[in-house]
């Protein structure tokens, strides 16, 4: 119980720091450093929250798949000239109102919202006796097996749009 | 058993949510842009993830399955835009990509290559 608690404030500052540097350093590669040090966070959450295998999606995709994808990006272009200009745009009191309009109308309605959701009593894990994947497999293959192969559609054109717009002459 | 409420999920993905929303609008770099949407869509993933555990149902994660694909397709495309642009125009900052034609051109290519002034406003 107490063991929970101190692993969620751990893996909380971890999202939050990271996310706080991601959004504020001035080299991007730091940037990307630290939003994998977020992701890394949400990743322990979600383990905490007994989902082991989008645990491991998230690392395998999100941090060996996406960042590296970021960060040869990020070595492909010029940042010297980036870093030296100013970081935030010259419209920052309207951004500033405008995030700080959607932070209120999160809060608001969670806090508008609170208690009114119906928590299920028990795991399902104990009246199934199937494992997290076990039970995310069963749900995808069957009850949402057309929204997967739509998904497999989706990644097919994006891999072909990708490479029509990185070559040069097709 | 979690001893952590549900709400301390929520209120943590909405923070973190309003982070990227943040990072969206005050950053000048693409790049660093395109990382604040990444945060946006880990922030709406905590939160499907944490109902699913306390409905002690699957679909929320799987919906964080298909959230994470469209992530993926989403990364690749945007990042090859961002290389097609910086091919072409020679910068990142987004005040200066602010037209779909190639008629804005802020350095000259034959100069660009030595000393690329920066363009300050």
């Amino acid at each position: 119980m107490l063991m929970d608690t101190i692993l969620f404030y751990l893996f909380a500052a971890l999202v939050l720091g990271g996310g706080i540097l991601t959004i504020t350093r001035r080299n991007a590669v730091h940037s990307a450093i630290f939003l994998i040090l977020s992701l890394l966070g949400v990743a322990g959450l979600y383990l905490l929250q007994s989902a082991e295998f989008l645990f491991a999606v998230q690392i395998v995709l999100y941090v060996g798949g996406i960042m590296v994808l970021f960060l040869f990006v990020i070595m492909l272009v010029n940042l010297d000239q980036a870093a030296k200009e100013k970081q935030f745009n010259r419209q920052w009191t309207v951004a500033l109102a405008c995030a700080g309009l959607v932070g209120a109308e999160i809060f608001y309605f969670l806090a508008k919202g609170a208690g009114a959701f119906q928590l299920a009593k028990g795991t399902a894990e104990a009246n199934t006796g199937m494992g997290n994947t076990e039970r995310l497999a069963d749900a995808l293959f069957s009850q949402y097996l057309l929204p997967f192969e739509i998904a497999s559609l989706l990644l097919l054109v994006a891999v072909v749009g990708s490479v029509v717009m990185a070559k040069k002459r097709i | 058993m979690n001893a952590v409420p549900l709400s301390w999920y929520l209120t943590l993905s909405g923070v973190l949510f309003t982070l990227g929303a943040a990072g969206f609008l005050f950053r000048r770099n693409i790049i660093t842009v395109f990382m604040s949407i990444e945060l946006m869509l880990n922030a709406v993933n905590l939160s499907f993830i944490s109902f699913s555990y306390a409905f002690r149902r699957v679909d929320g994660q799987i919906f964080t399955f298909f959230v994470m694909v469209v992530a993926a397709a989403e990364a690749a495309v945007g990042l090859a835009i961002i290389l097609t642009v910086f091919k072409n125009r020679n910068t990142l900052n987004i005040d200066d990509l602010n037209s779909m034609k190639d008629e804005y051109q802020p350095a000259q290519p034959e100069e660009a290559s030595e000393t690329a002034p920066v363009s300050v406003p």
